[in-house]
């Protein structure tokens, strides 16, 4: 009797682990991938395993794409070109407006500059830039905190650097929340959808109870469109998206010519979105 | 051994009944939360946790404190511990059982609760948490249920248990530390990136717990014919004021760091928490309550003299216990969320469902104490003289 016991839990605790295992698919694929391409080159094992240790180093140079975005603040000339980015993003993920900020649920937005990079604080910086409304969104970081925390993989990064967001599997706990230091992540405090202004049809609205950002606009980037925000604003350029993996890219040569930011890069989360500083442009 | 909870005199029932209300009215006003939403409450996109966690992270302390029963009885052979050790394993049991609804109130979308069985993210601190936490319950219902039954029978407790309540040492160090973990991992949050978030959290927890218990042991004591001994509550009282004075040294520690380095996103939380920021501080007489309040309890505690007298222990015991509750809830989890990510400060108070929630949660833990710590006296003190004041709890 004890013996059958003891093999029922062995059996309970492997199926665990291979649940594990199997939740670890992007990291268990990446893995088969390097230890396929080191055991064909005759190289073995142990390469493998060094190599899987490596991974985060490996994946982003050789597999697939990394997507980024480059704000080039100098473009963004009037109060008009914020906001119709803003708004092209807002309609099209039927993001809700409850018209106060303790419930508020946000994708795109402007901040000051002295709120943007608050490390920067500095006497001398003119009240013009300190005041200058950047637009802040969800970093995508490489390494993002928000996924570490996650205790359902109701965020996860895919394999192209987006962090995406499952509705259907967030418990609401808000600990991603927390985790964020962007102030990226917005949260349905109550029902969204009386909230929604003109509802579109391609893309889900969420319950009450769940997170939620931006997505880099994964729907549209699947068809092959821009993000929304970049469409709205490709007239005078100030939103550059690409892939960070293509040398050719068009944010490759943007990143390359001109001189750029991140916000709170000191935390090690990599952002991929970048911003150009400087005085604006003549109109 | 629960037929034991079901006598008691008028006002064990009129207690028992008050609780309930209590809880029902909570619960009532859950089911109005889980209708609306958690914009019932007062948490914003800002300040995302409040008065749920922060209740949560605070029991975790009084939950871990058992150990410092445990360690005296079962390492050191301790032998006054013996009559009491119970009440710290029930106590346990009852604040274990607190945090799991408190985190379980404050989940946007409860009815998916088990996603956390079913994806297991190991990478995630909430998941070991949750493992931490219930194998603590498990072990204490465990080990509670089985000594008491074992006394009640006359018989020494079974040998199988000796192993677990040796489990049961590291494990409550370990629900402590991995509840540290889920705010000192985080980048960003200034307040809670510190190495000794953890050692804070066992020294408040050290004392926050035990002074529960002091105050417990002497409600016992008065209302049922039960005495867990001056002695085992003196012990008590001094491992108390060693973790008072132990947790504001951490607490000056983590003062001088911000302010010495003058990094000034390691000075903006304690700025809006003793001081304000911009015209805003809710948390502000809060915070110096909780600070003068433990100062006066250590000035009371160190004394020995003074702490042998027991209402001036009581005393200093509760005022312990409000001032950790003050410190190591709100002004940790709120101070957390200001300034936010953005350096900008948006307040948060909670509201009154919010409130009655979390007392209906408090009060189904009381409860549970109240019944287990009854089915306890019960079983210590069966032949009772039959005096009018004795009748309480017997």
């Amino acid at each position: 009797m004890e013996f059958l016991l003891y093999i029922r839990v062995i059996r309970i605790f492997v199926k665990f682990v291979f649940n594990v295992l199997e939740n670890m698919e992007t990291n268990r694929r990446q893995f088969l991938k390097i230890f396929g391409i080191s055991t064909l080159s005759g190289l073995g094992s142990i390469p493998a395993i060094w190599a899987f240790t490596q991974h985060s180093a490996l994946s982003t140079q050789h597999f697939g794409k990394r997507w980024a975005m480059v704000v080039d603040i100098k473009k963004f000339k009037t109060e008009d070109d914020y906001k119709k980015c803003i708004d092209a993003c807002h309609s099209v993920h039927n993001v809700p407006d409850f018209g106060n900020p303790k419930d508020e649920v946000k994708w795109i937005w402007k901040m000051p500059y002295k709120n943007t990079f608050p490390e920067q604080e500095d006497d001398y910086i003119s009240g013009e830039m300190k005041n200058m409304p950047f637009t802040v969104l969800c970093n995508h970081c490489k390494n993002p905190p928000c996924v570490r925390v996650c205790p359902t993989k109701a965020t996860f990064k895919r394999a192209d650097g987006i962090v995406a967001m499952d509705y259907h599997r967030c418990i609401g706990c808000r600990f991603c929340m927390a985790a964020c230091p962007y102030g990226s992540r917005s949260f349905n405090f109550r029902d969204p959808r009386p909230f929604i202004k003109e509802k579109n049809s391609e893309y889900p609205t969420r319950a009450k109870g769940v997170v939620e950002k931006c997505n880099f606009c994964e729907e549209r980037l699947s068809k092959g469109l821009q993000p929304a925000c970049v469409e709205a604003c490709k007239d005078n350029k100030a939103l550059i998206f690409g892939d960070l993996n293509d040398p050719d890219s068009e944010v490759r040569k943007v990143l390359e010519t001109n001189y750029t930011i991140r916000r709170k890069p000191e935390l090690g989360t990599q952002p991929g979105v970048y911003y150009i500083v400087g005085a604006k442009e003549d109109v | 051994m629960f037929e034991k909870a079901l006598t008691g005199d008028k006002r064990y029932w009129g207690w028992i009944f008050s609780l309930l209300l209590i809880m029902g009215t909570g619960f009532i006003f859950y089911l109005k939360q889980l209708d609306y939403g958690l914009g019932i409450t007062g948490m914003s996109r800002d300040v995302s946790w409040g008065l749920y966690i922060a209740q949560f992270t605070f029991l975790v302390g009084v939950a871990a404190s058992a150990v410092m029963l445990v360690i005296p009885y079962y390492l050191h052979d301790y032998k006054k511990f013996g009559k009491i050790i119970i009440f710290g394993e029930f106590l346990a049991i009852s604040a274990v059982i607190m945090c799991l609804m408190f985190v379980f109130v404050d989940m946007g979308q409860p009815m998916r609760a088990m996603n956390i069985i079913l994806y297991p993210t190991p990478n995630s601190i909430m998941f070991w948490d949750m493992l931490v936490l219930n194998g603590y319950l498990l072990l204490n219902l465990t080990i509670g249920w089985t000594t008491l039954n074992a006394e009640r029978n006359d018989m020494p407790p079974p040998d199988w248990v000796k192993p677990l309540i040796y489990v049961s040492i590291p494990w409550a160090i370990s629900i402590h530390t991995v509840t540290a973990f889920l705010y000192a991992g985080l980048p960003g949050r200034h307040l809670w990136l510190t190495a000794i978030m953890a050692p804070r959290f066992l020294s408040s927890a050290f004392a926050s717990g035990p002074a529960l218990l002091i105050i417990l042991c002497l409600i016992v004591k008065r209302v049922s014919n039960f005495d867990p001994g001056k002695e085992a509550i003196q012990t008590l009282g001094k491992i108390v004021t060693y973790a008072v004075i132990i947790n504001l040294f951490f607490f000056l520690l983590e003062i001088f760091t911000a302010f010495y380095s003058n990094i000034p996103g390691h000075m903006h939380p304690f700025k809006y928490l003793f001081f304000g920021t911009e015209g805003h501080g809710k948390l502000v007489p809060w915070m110096w309550t909780a600070f003068i309040l433990s100062i006066m309890a250590i000035a009371l505690l160190i004394n020995p003299n003074m702490r042998k007298r027991e209402n001036i222990l009581m005393v200093s015991a509760v005022l312990v216990f409000i001032s950790t509750w003050i410190d190591k809830g709100m002004g940790l989890v709120i101070g957390g969320f200001i300034p936010n990510p953005f350096e900008e400060i948006t307040e948060y108070s909670p509201t009154i469902p919010e409130i009655l929630i979390t007392l209906g949660v408090w009060a189904t833990g009381l409860l549970i104490i109240t019944v287990l710590y009854k089915i306890a006296v019960s079983i210590k003190a069966p032949h009772p003289p039959l005096s009018p004041q004795g009748r309480g709890l017997r």
